[in-house]
């Protein structure tokens, strides 16, 4: 029985702002007064959110006028199981709203309490967070307008430019078959490659031969030494950087491979050459996994370096 | 079908435009185009955005939130994703849209925003089940610089010469990014060495900034009031990032796009018939590199045209006479600034950075793992045939 494809959960996430410029800032400068701007375009319409450009005459917007923290529900869908990041955390409507005094709809939560108390004609009104900032989610969601209005604190600031909007992405990455068992071979501490059957090339990792568009196929052992075709010293420091500047990333051709694998030269980087030897040094192996950091780097082995014609074509 | 480039556009390029949204810079650029090109909104029959990874902005599909800004409302919008190499590859799908018969006036605009978030993070990201040996697109293009100087035994300085070239010339382009007009070799020299062999002030800065251009067909060329440029012919090319025997230093893809373009153009020696090109150097060594891929310079020569000054202004082959990528780069727009930097010179609107007598121009651009080419050659007369 083949081995399924091995997986594991890629996790990124960035604090990207976003430059308001003109129009968008008033209007995040209104949300944290408490007062929601809409733009109104030479058709006459009031847009809500604003449109920066207008989509018929394509001239900047430029007239900003104040419309109601209260409207109408215009459609609408339920949600019993929010998600991390929605604006509630209990069952809640998604609806478009139309604020009264704008002619478009904002689609927002809806904090109706229960299915059957949200419909297409509901009056509802802003409620607003409890600590405005000059954000879109100043506004944390809608609701029914027959409760008790919040009280509104007034505040004059800065006006609003930037918006921070912090996004996560998860995702379950999955590696090939032929890289799965690559992979399980490093936890065994073996490096596995494979013959394209139409160039020849070996390949490591193995994969779909990129250049015939075929399987690799014959299993090939590499050995874990090698030689340096090129490398680069990194000295820059940078966001989400795993090792302290600086280090050796070095191009390795393995022996019996056709096509260098990336990986750390630890030494004096001043010593690191092109064709240099190199051999892999594994970690303990209790700590193996299916990773290439089994290798924790590689070392030079003080053998004379090859000749550059010897790797001259895997530059 | 012939098309020429009627109008060109661009923003103030910074660190941080924080002064505009996404939509505010892209029509910074646009409005611009289209007055250079006396060209208004009903004119224009379609638009193709081009930008770099989405991941740069944090933004999946940016074309859907802009299409109102960008002028797409009641007309076609293409998006064209390419990496790096996309400004160029957007203003080549704007051309092959007018030479197609399809649209007689085009708007092509591309940009980036890198001061929404971190470039160098987004293009490090580690995946499951690999190395931590991501360095962002220095360290992924020092190693094979490092081959190009072994290979082509180039003295060291070449690249900082590139640079000191590249920093006075954008002193010269009100637009650029980085002006720097009193630059020395010394003092590029003495610049922190960032991903060895590249110093910082071989490298390119990261930018906010857009680019435009307005493609028109023959009849829309000729009903122009003002002088515009024949695209004399377009080629891009492709290649996988990683292949046993890939010649990272003298890519297939980009020799076979070059071949392509110039054979199309009717040139044979571009050396000689070229009389400006603006190629995507992000950094500096990529100059005597993309020198030898496109045929201006002999494989392990490049080099020796840099050295020379021979890519200087008033020089055999101004190279990058606009300051080029290295005083500029919103990525997604950088390719695109070359093809329209190229057809400024050929109009006789590049301003200080004018380069006398320019009837020929290369615009060229790259991306990914260098595996994406694209280029044009456009001229102030039209082609014989296209």
């Amino acid at each position: 029985m083949v081995a399924p494809p091995l997986s594991a959960p890629l996790d990124i996430a960035f604090d990207y702002t976003r430059s308001l410029g003109p129009v968008l800032g008033r209007f995040m400068t209104g949300l944290r007064a408490g007062r929601v701007l809409g733009s109104r375009t030479a058709d006459g319409r009031v847009h809500v959110p604003p449109l920066e450009y207008d989509p018929v005459t394509h001239a900047p917007v430029t007239e900003l006028v104040e419309v109601q923290s209260t409207g109408t529900v215009t459609s609408w869908t339920w949600t019993d199981r929010p998600l991390a990041g929605q604006p509630l955390d209990r069952p809640f409507g998604f609806a478009l709203i139309r604020l009264d005094g704008a002619d478009t709809a904002l689609l927002h939560a809806v904090d109706a309490g229960a299915r059957d108390r949200l419909y297409t004609g509901l009056r509802v009104r802003i409620r607003w967070a409890a600590e405005r900032v000059g954000h879109i989610r100043d506004i944390a969601c809608f609701e029914p307008i027959d409760g008790p209005a919040g009280a509104l604190d007034f505040q004059k600031d800065e006006p609003v430019t930037i918006m921070t909007t912090p996004i996560r992405l998860s995702y379950t990455h999955t590696a090939s078959a032929d890289e799965s068992r690559y992979l399980r071979a490093l936890a065994e501490g073996r490096l596995l490659g494979q013959r394209c059957p139409v160039c020849r090339k070996v390949y490591v990792p193995p994969r779909v031969c990129p250049a015939d568009g075929v399987p690799t196929e014959d299993e090939v052992p590499i050995r874990d030494h090698g030689t340096v075709t090129t490398f680069c010293v990194v000295n820059v420091p940078f966001a989400g950087q795993r090792l302290d500047p600086p280090y050796v990333v070095a191009q390795i051709l393995l022996d019996g491979a056709d096509i260098p694998i990336p990986h750390f030269v630890i030494g004096n980087a001043d010593d690191v050459r092109m064709g240099m030897r190199v051999a892999a040094v594994w970690r303990e192996p209790s700590s193996w996994t299916t990773t290439p950091e089994n290798i924790a780097h590689f070392r030079p082995t003080g053998e004379p370096d090859a000749p550059y014609e010897s790797f001259e074509e895997h530059l | 079908m012939r098309a020429a480039v009627l109008g060109t556009g661009q923003t103030h390029h910074r660190t941080r435009r924080t002064d505009v949204s996404m939509a505010g810079l892209c029509r910074e650029a646009i409005d611009r185009a289209l007055a250079d090109a006396g060209v208004d909104w009903p004119e224009i029959d379609a638009v193709v955005l081009g930008k770099a990874p989405d991941l740069f902005e944090g933004v999946m599909m940016p074309e859907l939130f802009l299409a109102d800004a960008i002028g797409a409302a009641g007309r076609p919008l293409l998006r064209v994703h390419t990496a790096g190499s996309v400004g160029g590859a957007t203003a080549n799908v704007a051309t092959s849209l007018v030479r197609a018969g399809v649209h007689r006036r085009v708007l092509a605009v591309a940009f980036e925003k890198q001061s929404e978030s971190n470039a160098m993070w987004a293009l490090s990201i580690q995946p499951p089940f690999t190395a931590p040996i991501g360095a962002g697109a220095g360290g992924y293009f020092a190693p094979h610089i490092r081959a190009y100087i072994r290979r082509s035994h180039a003295p060291g300085h070449i690249g900082a010469l590139v640079a000191v070239k590249d920093r006075q010339n954008g002193a010269l382009n009100p637009y650029a990014h980085l002006r720097q007009p009193d630059i020395t070799l010394e003092s590029v020299q003495a610049s922190k060495m960032l991903w060895d062999p590249v110093r910082y002030d071989e490298t390119c800065p990261s930018s906010d900034g857009a680019c435009a251009v307005v493609i028109g067909d023959q009849a829309a060329a000729e009903a122009s009031s003002r002088k515009v440029a024949w695209i004399r012919a377009t080629a891009m090319r492709t290649e996988p990032t990683f292949f046993a025997g890939k010649d990272h230093v003298n890519p297939r893809a980009g020799v076979e796009a070059a071949q392509a373009l110039w054979h199309a153009a009717g040139i044979t020696d571009p050396l000689d018939e070229v009389d400006t090109a603006e190629i995507y150097v992000p950094f500096s060594w990529f100059e005597p590199m993309w020198l030898e891929n496109l045929g201006f310079a002999e494989a392990g020569h490049g080099w020796k045209l840099v050295e020379s000054g021979e890519t200087r202004i008033g020089g055999r082959l101004p190279v990058n006479p606009s300051g080029g990528v290295l005083c500029s780069n919103p990525i997604g727009a950088s390719g695109m600034l070359r093809f329209a930097e190229a057809a400024m010179q050929v109009m006789g609107r590049a301003g200080e950075h004018q380069v006398a007598g320019a009837r020929t121009a290369l615009g060229h651009a790259y991306g990914g793992g260098s595996q994406f080419f694209s280029m044009w050659v456009v001229s102030d007369i039209a082609p014989a045939s296209v």
